[in-house]
């Protein structure tokens, strides 16, 4: 069995692919707290602004830090905020889902959601900026900020995905017998929407990714001396004529991962929708 | 058919641009900064920005500066100063009148002065005033100032923006309809976008060479670029983003001027809160900063070493550099010393320009090897009057201070640095009174060694003006001797 879905998650180039890509960024941010090619800390003036060359893979910084060090530290701010603000949309979200499923049509269900209409009717991005405004900018409030914006999406999957569960025969079955509520959903529930949390969680990781790359380059993110891609878009912004490769290197990390991870999220909705597989075939 | 209308159009449309090329020289200019003004009363705020629109353009004083920082007749056409000092008696200039008609008189001038001296006076620099126990109308054209004791700088004191005459008819709308004596007249200020100056024809000096002038406020060090290139502004006065320079420079289309500036940039310690109370935590600061190292990676280069606060290009400057010289080693004996061998934490609070943020990420990787770790906050620049300036919650910030001649705010214990010697008051006690040029000069020159000898504050900078504009603006001040943008010589060269 396993092996057959190896077989086939190898044939889908596209969960490769993504894979492929999220892994190297993955394993970049878990290598660099072991070793780094140049301490992110050490500032070298004199050698600023170079383009890539056998000791700097990447060229240095406006401040003649090494490029490639930076990305791989900086992958590590990244993926720690997508990281902990897909934890957060999921264990708010899936719990406000599965309860507002089990009570259709309630008061309960109500309130939880049109309160995930009213978050979901604020531009996101403005109201993190809104947030790292009022509280100070820090990776802890970047993270607090997307995280919430996480929750109405987790919250409406698990509601939709747990309403046509809740109607199926062994769900019946398990309330004749006796199950409560909270049981059901946890025991009967749960399971059969984890692979659509998955997907989703991949994907959210990504726009994950992104806001927080948005919300550094404002200067609202991760707070120097800690590396960030989108400040070190922001840094280069104004060098892109004279050093090019100080935006260009950045950039194409935020791309990949983002271009990876979603195509992960492709390849897994494939994987675990055998109706899909079967078209495909 | 509509082909030829089509071709017919274009043809007329090109006449129209030749024209365009063809005609006389421009008599308007565009001028991008980066700060717009709050308000423009130069009279009741600190803001630089104010200054740097309205002075010498739309405002004059009894005196002015000139391009080079020389004090010279502003509305006072003449001055006799009595034997023992105290006593100026200035002679104003005949037929000056205001923008909206009045004359300017000797009860003008009183009229500016004691608002700016009187008890609830709004003025940024009361100091300059403080000295002034009366202010007499002799005749209209004459008025009397008499002062506490003799001031040496009084006639310097008289030249800042903070001075200008104003009229009593026009000061009620001052904040948004300026009407001063100068060769522009205030036209039209679009809040967020652009102040225009139009030419005063009834000038009683000199007439502006332009018929028009406007200052564009553009924040963003990019859009600033791209407007200068796309020659959307035809001049950039303090050009925000020093690395784009040498591009500009490489460009015959501009022109590229590196002038110096009253602008002492300094690590600015609060030396009331623990650590900084203790001379020696202060003294292995000024030894952990590499300056040429801030200057490289902050300013690409432009900017004058430092030692003390006072601006290198005065005749009584002493370069004090070697006694904060970069040693990293001497930095971390001195705090262990101090009993800080393992360091310590404190803030960094970083206004906007360039030479903060950036300056201060490298202070912060230079103050790390010595031990001294830094949390850094960007602020805003309301966000940082409010904490810093006048909350005085801050360990360390980054700021530069463009007042011409302002080591007086070391006398003051109550400024945000909060740097309290009663022997530096002294020396500025001193300073006021004296009025032999000699001696004021070895008092300026010990003022210096004091505050460079206590530390007080990390000494990084003398920030350099940095402009761009098109090559054919001719006119422009060469160096900033005070924060002004003077556009009445100003014209286009064809």
């Amino acid at each position: 069995m396993s092996a057959a879905v190896l077989r086939v998650a190898l044939g889908n180039r596209t969960l490769v692919i993504g894979l492929l890509l999220s892994l190297v960024f993955v394993g970049a941010a878990l290598v660099s707290f072991a070793w780094v090619p140049q301490d992110v800390g050490l500032m070298n003036i004199p050698e600023r602004m170079k383009p890539p060359s056998a000791a700097h893979p990447l060229g240095t910084d406006h401040f003649g830090r090494d490029i490639l060090s930076m990305i791989m530290v900086g992958a590590r701010t990244s993926i720690a905020v997508a990281v902990v603000a897909v934890v957060i949309g999921m264990g708010l979200g899936v719990p406000l889902g599965l309860a507002a499923a089990v009570r259709r049509g309630s008061l309960l269900d109500e309130v939880i959601m049109r309160g995930n209409d009213l978050v979901f009717a604020f531009p996101s991005l403005l109201i993190a900026i809104m947030i790292t405004a009022v509280f100070g900018p820090s990776a802890l409030n970047a993270i607090i900020a997307i995280g919430i914006f996480n929750i109405p999406v987790f919250a409406r999957l698990t509601r939709g995905a747990a309403l046509s569960l809740w109607t199926r025969d062994y769900v019946m079955a398990a309330r004749v017998a006796g199950k409560g509520a909270v049981r059901i959903s946890a025991e009967h529930i749960l399971p059969n929407v984890t692979n659509l949390l998955i997907v989703q969680g991949t994907i959210q990781f990504s726009l994950g990714i992104l806001a927080e790359a948005a919300l550094s380059y404002v200067g609202l993110g991760a707070q120097p001396p800690i590396p960030s891609w989108g400040r070190m878009l922001a840094d280069s912004q104004t060098m892109i004529s004279i050093a090019p490769h100080m935006a260009i290197f950045p950039g194409m990390a935020i791309l990949l991962t983002v271009l990876g991870l979603n195509l992960m999220g492709d390849g897994l909705r494939d994987l675990f929708d055998p109706r899909i597989r079967r078209d495909r075939r | 058919m509509e082909h030829v209308n089509v071709t017919r159009g274009m043809a007329s449309m090109l006449a129209l641009v030749a024209g365009v090329g063809m005609a006389q020289a421009k008599t308007d200019i565009v001028v991008g900064m980066q700060l717009e003004p709050p308000h423009l009363d130069p009279t009741s705020a600190a803001a630089g920005a104010i200054d740097e629109v309205l002075y010498a353009n739309v405002f004059e004083g009894l005196t002015r500066f000139g391009p080079d920082g020389a004090v010279n007749p502003g509305l006072a056409e003449s001055w006799e100063i009595s034997e023992d000092g105290t006593v100026y008696t200035f002679k104003l200039r005949e037929g000056v009148t205001f923008h909206d008609g009045s004359t300017m008189d000797a009860e003008d001038v009183k009229f500016s002065l004691d608002r700016a001296r009187a008890a609830d006076s709004a003025n940024a620099q009361k100091a300059l005033f403080a000295g002034i126990t009366d202010v007499e109308v002799v005749d209209p054209q004459t008025v009397k100032v008499t002062l506490e004791a003799a001031n040496g700088s009084f006639l310097f004191n008289m030249a800042w923006g903070d001075a200008v005459i104003v009229a009593p008819e026009s000061i009620e709308n001052i904040k948004t309809n300026p009407v001063g004596t100068g060769a522009f007249k205030f036209d039209n200020w679009v809040q967020g976008d652009r102040i225009d100056i139009v030419k005063n024809p009834d000038y009683w000096g000199e007439p502006a060479k332009l018929d028009r002038a406007t200052f564009k406020f553009i924040s963003d060090p990019t859009a600033a670029f791209a407007a200068v290139m796309a020659e959307d502004v035809h001049a950039f006065v303090g050009f925000p983003a020093p690395e784009n320079l040498p591009q500009f420079d490489a460009d015959p289309r501009f022109q590229v001027l590196i002038g110096s500036t009253e602008g002492e940039t300094i690590l600015s310690t609060n030396n009331k809160q623990a650590p900084f109370d203790d001379v020696r935590v202060r003294k292995a600061l000024a030894h952990a900063i590499d300056r040429q190292a801030i200057i490289d990676g902050a300013m690409f280069g432009y900017g004058t070493p430092i030692g003390t606060h006072f601006a290198p290009h005065h005749p009584d400057y002493v370069d004090l550099t070697a006694n904060s010289a970069y040693d990293p080693e001497l930095a971390k004996s001195l705090l262990a010393e101090a009993g800080f061998a393992d360091g310590f934490t404190t803030t960094l609070k970083l206004p906007p320009p360039a030479y903060a943020r950036r300056g201060g990420e490298i202070i912060a990787s230079q103050l790390r090897a010595v031990g001294i770790e830094t949390e850094i906050s960007n602020l805003e620049w309301a966000q940082w009057l409010e904490q810093v300036f006048t909350g005085k919650d801050f360990g360390l910030t980054i700021v530069s201070h463009t007042e011409p001649m302002d080591i007086g705010i070391y006398g003051n214990p109550e400024y945000y640095f909060q740097y309290d010697d009663a022997d530096f008051q002294q020396i500025m006690t001193d300073l006021t009174a004296e009025s032999d040029p000699a001696a004021r000069s070895a008092l300026m020159k010990q003022a210096q060694e004091k505050i460079s000898a206590d530390y007080v504050n990390g000494y990084l900078f003398q920030l350099a003006a940095l402009r761009v504009a098109n090559a054919k603006v001719v006119g422009l001040w060469e160096n900033m001797p005070t924060q002004a943008n003077d556009l009445t010589a100003v014209y286009w060269q064809e």
